[in-house]
């Protein structure tokens, strides 16, 4: 399985070869690709497989997997909730959303619910502060925030474990 | 780059010229400013990360870091103003407040420059910030050599960058960001798990604790050292270093690259072995004393009693048998002064020239083929030239497990823009760095090369200005090659056509192009050939003489180069003069005051063992060298040994050769004398004595002295000193040598007087033939003696590994690097492995026509399919048990690159 998803991503790393971007760009998609496949993370396979292709150094990869906090070389659930900690969201009851969040998923910033469903994660400003508070889950986002609306949008991804 | 032109720049006050693109940094530190650093390193580009060397510039509106700085005229720095001190202070606070204060148990105290800052700023009180309250990291000790604490790293980023630009590994990067970032290994793996090469390097660099040497920790406090500069003693780079030992236990504490050569070793580089392979020292093996055999037991004597009767032994046999019954192996391993005096031992005393030493085993060839080419048997161009090469050519050397230092030099090239070609049977680490490989079967190098020589001719990419004003002969090796096509080539040499004629384009085309060759290419039958047909190539095409152009062997000991310089070889005086001309044998004649010189070419090494058993050496001087592990065909050499009326053996551990001997003279490793090395790139180099002679071991040069007094020759040389200004004086080569001259950096030869700087290149305007051109010389191909058959399917090929040095005797006795090596490692490749049932590590017997040997298999892609390759550092696996003893007929180099042998899977209950 594991196997099969590393080649996947090797194919995956060749069609990102044939656009006309910078080889850094290339390794930065890669690292998406990656996660994308390995559920939120970039295990030491995929990171191998990047180097490879890719023709890079493999502490190189590291690096800038480390460097941006978009990628996680630990492995993280399966999906990806990132609350918005900037003020904006903070006066607006950001404080009481994140206490939610927590209190719903059993789990601190940074960590990873038991079912390894959800990670909860802190971001910087996520540019939609008339919405706010924000949070992203995975690629979408969520305004206007509530500690009411909060249960219902975390169990429609609960419904993704059947 | 430096160029002529200087700015006038004002530092506190004073105006200084400054030349264009000098880092200010090192101006100032020149210029004995007193200027605090802890990211900035000679052999590094500086980044300006500790911010500690920051000065203030008028019209500047922020302080700015001298390491980085750009100099512009009429530029004014303040180096000590308030606001600098004040800068320091907070950036040195800001360190602290992540270090720990634990110095009283730190490895580097009393060597650490962020505790010597801390002590010159906060003297009698705290830093701003207080220390490191918590420790963060866990300590990394799985490396045999090298142990991180992170907690000390005060993120210079020294060894992210050492691993990176000097040892072209990257096993460092710096991972997370801005405070929380630190020098991880890939995924944080402990070192022990990564491509780490344990050079060492990161452990001499690191300004604090955080990287330290393993083996060094807790042997002695840094105030009990004294530092002594040497060169390495093992292979033919020559790298510089700096020795620091305790003199009252009389033992080494730990090694670091000079920063005094950056010409040899980029002012830091080392190898596993030269950082970490010295505590053979002190090993108990080490013989302590002179032994006399009694009764087939060796018993140890005084000097004196072992002295008088190797004398007379000597003088014994030569009175009964003749002088030529007497043979000499000198040692690469052996300064040149010793090899000096022993080869005026063999003729002017005993009046014979069977004096050889290992280069017969490694680079005859090379010193026979280039000379018949070019004049001159060396390497032609110095070893940074390398990075000046637009296409490089590796063929038959494995350089970064064998020449480590000048390895990481090749692949620096590469990132620089070089194009790499690899010729060579083996998947080596080079590969991996090639745009190009040719995997040849092993054996058809001599094919390769002409069919090279063949595409370009017939492209019409040679140099005719070249040929025909600086060489002589190019018509008989053009007919010579015609017939080498690539479609010719190819079924010989199983490489793909399309590759030979894209790599004669690219060697052709360049503007500068260097062939590296080594072992690969001389270990042969046709080893000399091998070795004109690349002089051939160069010439062909102009690339010799001039920068990046050049035919560069690499020679394997710390001072192969310099004992065949200094006369150890059967057919030259010291200086490369031939033994057999008239006006020569006159002037040493005189030179050592002596009636008679023998004008008979010697024998060579691999010659006197044949002449042992015939019966015409009766007896064999043996100094350094263990011809028992090293040469072909192991069980020959043995009976042979076994056959002496009288053998002397010097050395500083007993080997499988001591044993034969009737006279062990114990000794003094290269830490315990004085005396130079001649490096692979002609660099005459100091050798410094760091300890004293351990137990009641003598130098070499010491014992040797005392011999020629016994044997009746007046010898007084009150030190290696007086002998090297001897040897100035008979070889016109090395006219110009002294030790005075060569204090700091070394010289290259040739140096013909005193005011003569050496020769970087050679054959810049003419070759050093007799009518100044080169010579082209055609060559046939011809099959290797011995070829896989149907009984003996496999081809053997044998070598060196990383870790381990020759036949052992001196790396298998420090117990770090022969914990990760300690036994043989039989590599086979994968699909042949399949077939024969054989998984990894399984034992497997190897046997070839001569012997067999049995050790644990290796299964690797580095093996092409249908060949095995065995390091022959291990005694208990020897790898000469196998290889064949045919020799080249020229240069008499045994064929260790090509055998044929079987392998089977050793069922445990066969095992005895």
């Amino acid at each position: 399985m594991e196997m099969e998803k590393v080649e996947i991503l090797r194919s995956r790393i060749k069609e990102v070869k044939t656009q006309q971007v910078e080889k850094g760009d290339m390794i930065l998609s890669s690292l998406h690709l990656a996660q994308e496949l390995f559920e939120n993370s970039i295990p030491l396979e995929a990171a191998e497989a990047i180097a490879e292709e890719l023709d890079v150094k493999i502490e190189r990869i590291y690096e800038l997997a480390t460097f941006y906090s978009m990628y996680s070389t630990k492995p993280r659930g399966k999906h990806l909730i990132r609350l918005c900690e900037s003020l904006p969201c903070h006066v607006v009851e950001g404080p009481q959303i994140e206490k939610k969040l927590k209190d719903i998923l059993k789990i601190d910033f940074g960590q990873t619910t038991r079912d390894g469903l959800f990670t909860l994660e802190q971001t910087s400003c996520l540019g939609i502060c008339g919405v706010g508070p924000v949070m992203m889950i995975d690629g979408d986002t969520y305004g206007n925030l509530t500690v009411e609306s909060i249960e219902g949008i975390i169990e429609k991804y609960r419904g993704d474990r059947k | 780059m430096i160029n002529e032109k200087t700015l006038s720049i004002e530092i506190d006050g004073k105006n200084y010229n400054i030349p264009e693109g000098k880092n200010l940094l090192e101006f100032l530190l020149e210029n004995g400013f007193d200027i605090p650093h802890l990211c900035y390193h000679p052999a590094l580009k500086s980044i300006g990360a500790c911010r500690m060397c920051v000065v203030e510039v008028e019209g500047s509106k922020n302080l700015v870091t001298s390491c980085t700085a750009e100099i512009r005229e009429g530029m004014k720095i303040k180096t000590n103003s308030p606001l600098v001190k004040e800068s320091r202070e907070v950036n040195l606070s800001l360190l602290l407040k992540d270090h720990p204060d634990d110095c009283m148990t730190c490895d580097q105290n009393g060597n650490c420059a962020l505790q010597d800052l801390a002590y010159e700023y906060f003297p009698s009180g705290k830093p701003l910030f207080g220390y490191m309250k918590e420790k963060r990291y866990e300590i990394d000790d799985s490396s045999e050599f090298i142990v991180r604490d992170l907690n000390k790293c005060i993120k210079c980023q020294l060894c992210v960058r050492v691993c990176d630009e000097v040892e072209g590994m990257s096993i460092y990067s710096m991972v997370q960001r801005g405070h929380e970032s630190y020098p991880s290994t890939f995924m944080n793996l402990p070192l022990a798990q990564t491509n780490c090469v344990s050079c060492g390097e990161c452990a001499s660099i690191c300004p604090t604790g955080a990287i330290v040497e393993k083996p060094s920790i807790g042997k002695a406090r840094w105030n009990k050292v004294e530092k002594v500069k040497t060169t390495c003693l093992y292979c033919g780079v020559g790298c510089q270093i700096d020795v620091y030992f305790d003199p009252k236990k009389n033992d080494i504490v730990r090694i670091q690259g000079s920063s005094e050569n950056r010409e040899v070793n980029d002012a830091i580089a080392t190898c596993v072995k030269g950082k970490f392979g010295y505590s053979f020292v002190n090993h108990p093996d080490r013989l302590k004393s002179p032994l006399l055999k009694k009764n087939g037991e060796f018993v140890p004597v005084t000097w004196d009693e072992a002295l008088d009767y190797t004398a007379k032994k000597l003088i014994e046999i030569k009175e009964k048998y003749g002088p030529d019954s007497i043979g000499f192996l000198s040692s690469a391993r052996c300064t040149n002064e010793e090899n000096y005096l022993l080869q005026k031992i063999a003729r002017a005393i005993i009046g014979t020239n069977n004096i050889d030493h290992c280069a017969r085993l490694c680079h005859a060839s090379t010193v026979a083929g280039l000379s018949m080419t070019f004049g001159a048997g060396a390497m032609t161009n110095p070893i940074g030239d390398i990075e000046f090469a637009e296409v490089i050519i590796a063929t038959g050397t494995n350089t970064t497990e064998n020449h480590p230092v000048y390895g990481s030099r090749v692949k620096r090239a590469v990132r620089n823009g070089s194009h790499l070609i690899v010729i060579d049977p083996r998947k080596i680490e080079l590969v991996d760095y090639a745009e190009l490989w040719l995997r040849n079967l092993p054996g058809t190098d001599l094919a390769i090369l002409n069919g090279l020589l063949n595409v370009i001719i017939h492209e019409n990419l040679i140099d005719e200005e070249f040929i025909s004003k600086r060489t002589e002969g190019f018509e008989e090796v053009k007919k010579a090659v015609e017939k080498y096509t690539p479609s010719y080539v190819s079924k010989i040499s199983g490489v793909d056509e399309k590759k030979l004629v894209k790599a004669a384009e690219m060697y052709a085309k360049a503007k500068t192009a260097s062939i590296l060759y080594a072992m690969g290419i001389t270990q042969h039958v046709s080893g000399t050939k091998n070795v004109i047909a690349i002089a051939n190539l160069a010439m062909a095409t102009g690339k010799i003489g001039r920068p990046g152009s050049g035919v560069n062997p690499l020679r394997g000991q710390s001072n192969v180069q310099g004992a065949g310089d200094v006369g150890c070889l059967p057919n030259l005086f010291p200086g490369n003069q031939p033994v057999s001309k008239e006006s020569v044998i006159e002037k040493f004649k005189m030179a050592w005051n002596v009636e008679y010189l023998s004008d008979k070419n010697g024998l060579t090494s691999v010659e006197m063992f044949d002449a042992i058993m015939n019966g015409k050496i009766k007896a064999l001087f043996v100094m350094g060298e263990n011809p028992v592990m090293s040469h072909p065909d192991e069980s020959h050499v043995r009976k042979a040994l076994e056959k002496l009326e009288f053998m002397v053996d010097m050395d500083i551990f007993p080997n499988d050769t001591t044993k034969y001997a009737h006279v062990i003279l114990a000794a003094s490793s290269g830490f315990e004398k004085d005396g130079t090395f001649t490096n692979t790139e002609r660099r005459v180099q100091r050798v410094r004595k760091v300890l004293n002679p351990v137990g009641n071991s003598k130098p070499d040069w010491m014992i040797l002295k005392d011999l020629m007094n016994r044997l009746g020759y007046n010898a007084h040389y009150e030190s290696p000193k007086e002998i090297m200004e001897e040897i100035s004086k008979v070889s016109p080569i090395y006219a110009g040598i002294s030790y005075d001259r060569i204090e700091h950096k070394g010289i290259q030869w040739p140096c013909r007087s005193i005011d003569d700087e050496g020769t970087a290149i050679l054959h810049q305007n003419s070759f050093s033939t007799e009518n100044g051109l080169g010579k082209f010389i055609p060559v046939e191909y011809t099959e290797p003696p011995e070829i896989p058959d149907e009984e003996y399917p496999f081809y053997l090929s044998t070598g060196r590994i990383l870790y381990q040095y020759h036949t052992g005797t001196m790396t298998r006795r420090v117990k770090e690097i022969n914990d990760l090596r300690p036994k043989v490692e039989i590599e086979i490749n994968p699909e042949d492995a399949k077939d024969l049932g054989i998984k990894d590590g399984d034992i497997v017997r190897v046997s070839s026509r001569r012997g067999s040997i049995e050790g644990p298999a290796k299964i690797t892609e580095r093996s092409q399919k249908g060949l095995v390759f065995i390091p022959f550092h291990y005694a208990e696996s020897p790898a000469n048990m196998l290889t064949l003893a045919a020799i080249d007929p020229i240069a008499k180099i045994p064929t260790f690159k090509v055998s044929a042998v079987k392998i089977e899977k050793v069922k445990v209950e066969d095992r005895v």
